[in-house]
């Protein structure tokens, strides 16, 4: 089949610089999962409806699915394995995981990364602040109490869960 | 922040010499434990189907949909469309070697459609190609013609056009006629509930590789493998030997890929087969909605008798389940519908006829659940409207309906209701949740605000746990033990994010006495244990974790003696030794105490089997379907939960304020996995019962066929205060160390929401109004409601 012709390009993704070749109508997301092999950014509905596929983009929390990748040019971008710095977890990825704020999982980059935008501009947000900043981001699994949790967690508002407080049965 | 105090099953390497120092928790079974993905998920690191690499040479697929619900084939011709560059083949039912069918009970239900086309989005045929570009190109230019037939798209029609998937199933009590004819109150009507699409986050997919042989290696998304297996070598035309079917992981399920994800599996496997090159298939989220089936929608009529002090006495209904075009499940979830008509309440005379529809619509299947929502939803609507009619308080009257000392603790399908939890969880949570100062408080509300109207309700859930087809109730485990003490943990049931492999390691854990770190779940596979059930009906923990206790009790007798030796105990009191905290020792000297790692290394070199199978089945269930009787139960679960809600009366919109829930888990086994089932759980059934919407058109195109038309609960939709409990000292019986299922039950306590969203509706009119409130409770059907007890 005759394709549309290819242009170079290049962005920085996690700290590196990339140069890759993409249709004009090739997708961030699409140039993150398929070409540069990140595929921690999920395609959940492919019309910036679920925000399964949340980078950012400048800091700035961005469907990647409903963005041209040519439109990244020169822009810096984080996804979810570039959220890390180094070996040293974000305090958003710990939290998530100590509240029990995942379970199938595939919410979840998109999900921490809007949570990571949002105390990048906001240290101290509120419940309805981290509703607010997260409800472009669905989940199906959890419903979502403790998403909110793990972002207070996350900006030091809330301790880990005192796991105490619910039935645990010693070994008889 | 608080330092972790909590154990992650891999987040620790293992290591022999740590293992030995581990002393306290002596066991990770019931104690909060992480997810066992919980670190892959947030570094991104969790692969699921369409994440693997691409394996060279890889084709992709796009399925050919039919564009009517009922529609003769004329005329195909794929000619054309087999010239485009780049495409493989374009495959239809004369290319299918073996069975072109992938009805799971049933075949009713073919891989691609032959002469008809009975739903529109049925798969006609598969175009398979080297870019999406080119199946996208090639599928233009297949042509194939159609004659429209007359379509049945709801259930009315099929009623009245007598167009059936089932023969009528009868459950029946006593004279129902002359018990209603005598009842005091006589109420009738019906029910509406509508269908849910699963939105499981991650869409049906799987990467099909041809490997030596003539056999497959599917990597699937999917809750049922062995099913996967099967229907793909009946395809195929090949034994199940030649089929190995693995899951990496889901994301999410739901039920949404207990039968379905099986249709789309056979598709790649059968291009790769015949193109001998791997083939993935992976539909996109408008494709995935109109193409599976989602929960069915019922209609119920009823007719039920209560005395005036709100007891009821009798109890008719007829349950018309939408079974879309073909059977799938939908026998086994109309019988599920009708086995929880009652909830949790005696139902003295009674007759339950339940029948499936079919339709020309998309094939309708299991939803966490499994019709019990369903039926649960229709005998929750007669008791709020007993309440109103009799104008007593509803909670006073569910209560009295309860399940009770003999003879009112038979079911209607004549099983016993033993260790019943209802009266303790229903007294302990009206307690908790404070619910009869509130209910003051919000009548007070209710009569001082200029437009809108708060609403509190507690509703009841008592779920049957077990296959109803009594035969599934099994399952098998596999445990793999290394000389240095590490052991991987196979098992039947698939992880589709409810944290199944996160139980079995504790349970393996705990089995032989080592840390959870030590154990590896590995990804589900047929090849590893065979002729599995699905990972459903809330059934994945009791039934595999059984399995898994077994397996390890071999090991474990195994490996005393070797132990005994490197203790120097006598061989007869080698089954005095005792595995725990990475150690293992003697009861009465657990001062001398082996490291778990060498005790295992001894065994090696002692020449001593170091892996077990395990296998458990369900003891004393049946169920007879000709007379209605049995015990197609091991148990029940239960729950409780008190909503309260605020509605506008200006525009329908409501806020869910509180949610206090009560749930009985038994003796949990990783309670901090079943809080995110129970919360979860109910906030889906919200979803169910107030803003997700399936809509087809007259001519049976589905409106919403994604979460810009169809939507799912959001951030803004959890109630504003929950609080859930799981209920203390409840440890169960015959179940895996005392715990019970957890995965569908909590989905039905959103039904208080919707009896709080009546109790508000009737705060605008009248006393005693008659209040007609569709299910879901969309903004729209509220705002009717309202108008309708407004003009009374």
């Amino acid at each position: 089949m005759a394709r549309p012709a290819r242009e170079l390009i290049r962005f920085e993704v996690n700290g590196d610089w990339h140069e890759l070749a993409v249709e004009p109508r090739t997708t961030l997301l699409e140039a993150l999962r398929y070409v540069l092999k990140l595929t921690g950014s999920k395609q959940g509905c492919d019309k910036g409806d679920c925000g399964a596929c949340t980078v950012l983009i400048d800091g700035r929390p961005q469907l990647s699915c409903i963005s041209l990748a040519m439109t990244a040019v020169g822009r810096k971008i984080t996804t979810i394995e570039g959220l890390a710095e180094g070996n040293r977890a974000h305090p958003v990825q710990d939290a998530f995981d100590l509240c029990g704020a995942l379970q199938c999982g595939f919410c979840q980059s998109g999900m921490m990364l809007s949570a990571a935008a949002l105390l990048a501009d906001n240290p101290r947000p509120n419940r309805d602040e981290i509703k607010q900043a997260l409800s472009g981001n669905l989940c199906r699994c959890t419903g979502y109490t403790q998403i909110v949790d793990a972002v207070e967690v996350a900006s030091g508002q809330r301790d880990v869960p005192e796991r105490d407080e619910r039935p645990t049965t010693r070994r008889k | 922040m608080a330092g972790p105090s909590l154990q992650h099953p891999s987040s620790t390497p293992p290591n022999p010499t740590e293992v030995a120092q581990l002393e306290e928790p002596l066991t990770p079974l019931h104690q909060p434990l992480l997810h066992e993905s919980g670190l892959k998920h947030t570094s991104g690191e969790a692969r699921y189907v369409d994440d693997l690499p691409s394996p060279p040479g890889m084709a992709l697929c796009l399925v050919l949909t039919s564009p009517h619900a009922h529609a003769r084939i004329t005329r195909r011709d794929a000619a054309k469309a087999r010239a485009v560059p780049g495409v493989h083949a374009i495959l239809f039912a004369e290319d299918v070697p073996g069975l072109n069918d992938v009805g799971p009970v049933i075949h009713d239900e073919p891989l691609f459609a032959v002469n008809e086309v009975q739903f529109m989005g049925q798969s006609v045929g598969v175009v398979v190609a080297e870019s999406y570009d080119a199946c996208r190109a090639a599928a233009k230019l297949v042509e194939v013609d159609y004659e429209p037939l007359p379509a049945i798209t709801t259930i009315d029609q099929a009623i009245a056009q007598g167009s059936w998937l089932s023969d009528p199933h009868v459950m029946k009590r006593g004279d129902v006629d002359a018990e209603l004819w005598k009842s005091e109150v006589k109420l009738s009507g019906e029910v509406r509930t509508g269908g849910q699409e699963h939105f499981y986050l991650e869409t049906q997919s799987t990467l099909a590789l041809p490997e030596e042989d003539g056999s497959v290696r599917l990597l699937c998304s999917t809750q049922h493998p062995s099913e996967v297996q099967a229907i793909v070598a009946h395809v195929l035309h090949v034994g199940r030997h030649l089929i190995t079917v693995e899951v990496p992981r889901m994301g999410g399920g739901f039920g949404g890929k207990e039968t379905q994800a099986a249709p789309f599996a056979a598709m790649a496997a059968l291009a790769a087969l015949k193109l001998k090159r791997p083939v993935k298939i992976w539909l996109n989220r408008d494709q995935d909605m109109a193409q599976t089936g989602k929960r069915h929608p019922f209609m119920t009529r009823y007719e039920a008798g209560f005395a005036r002090s709100g007891e009821l006495k009798a109890l008719k209904l007829e349950l018309f389940s939408d079974g879309g075009f073909s059977t799938d499940l939908s026998r086994a979830i109309l019988d599920r519908a009708m086995f929880h008509s009652d909830n949790a309440y005696y139902v003295p005379a009674l007759m339950f006829t339940g029948r499936v529809c079919k339709t020309h619509l998309p094939s309708n299947t299991a939803f966490r659940g499994f019709g019990g929502p369903q039926g649960m939803a229709v005998i929750e609507a007669i008791m709020s409207r007993a309440a109103e009619v009799l104008g007593l308080d509803p909670a006073e009257l569910r209560a009295k309906n309860f399940y009770d000392d003999a003879p009112r603790n038979v079911t209607p399908y004549f099983m016993e209701v033993k260790h019943d939890r209802m009266p303790r969880l229903w007294k302990e949570l009206l307690a908790s949740s404070d619910y009869l100062a509130r209910k003051s408080a919000i009548e007070s509300f209710n009569a001082s605000h200029p437009h809108a109207r708060r609403g509190l309700a507690i509703t009841p859930v008592k779920f049957g746990i077990s296959f109803t087809t009594s035969f599934l109730n099994q399952a098998g485990a596999l445990v793999v033990m290394y000389a240095d003490g590490t052991v991987q943990l196979n098992h039947g049931g698939t992880e589709m994010g409810q944290g199944l492999h996160t139980k079995m390691m504790a349970i393996c854990a705990h089995e032989l006495g080592i840390p959870p770190a030590s154990v590896r779940a590995m990804t589900t596979a047929t090849d590893k244990v065979p002729n599995t059930s699905a990972t459903a009906a809330s059934s994945g923990s009791d039934l595999n974790g059984a399995a898994v206790k077994v397996a390890c009790e071999t090991l474990r007798a195994r490996l005393q003696p070797v132990a005994a030796r490197l203790l120097g105990v006598p061989s007869e009191s080698a089954g005095d030794i005792l595995f725990a905290g990475g150690k293992v020792f003697l009861r009465t000297r657990p001062e001398l105490a082996l490291p778990f790692g060498k005790v295992t290394q001894e065994a090696y070199l002692s020449q001593v089997p170091m892996s077990a199978t395990g296998f458990y089945k369900t003891p004393d269930i049946s169920y007879d379907k000709s007379t209605g009787r049995g015990k197609p139960f091991h148990y029940f679960a239960y729950g409780a939960a008190v909503s309260e809600v605020e509605l506008s009366g200006l525009t329908g919109e409501h806020r869910v304020r509180r949610v206090d829930i009560l749930h009985d888990v038994g003796a949990s086994l990783v309670p901090t996995i079943d809080r995110g089932q129970v919360e979860g759980g109910f906030i889906q059934g919200v979803g169910w019962l107030t803003c997700e919407e399936v809509l087809f058109d007259a001519k049976g195109y589905l409106l919403t066929h994604s979460p810009d038309t169809y939507k799912i609960p959001a951030f803004g939709d959890a109630p504003l205060d929950f609080r859930v409990q799981l209920l203390e000292d409840a440890a169960q019986p015959d179940v895996i160390h005392g715990s019970k299922a957890v995965g569908e039950p909590p989905l039905m306590l959103a039904l208080s929401v919707v009896a709080a969203l009546r109790h508000a509706v009737t705060a605008f009119g009248r006393p005693g109004a008659h209040v007609d409130l569709k299910m879901p409770c969309t903004p729209e059907a509220l705002l009717n409601a309202i108008e309708a007890v407004r003009s009374v």
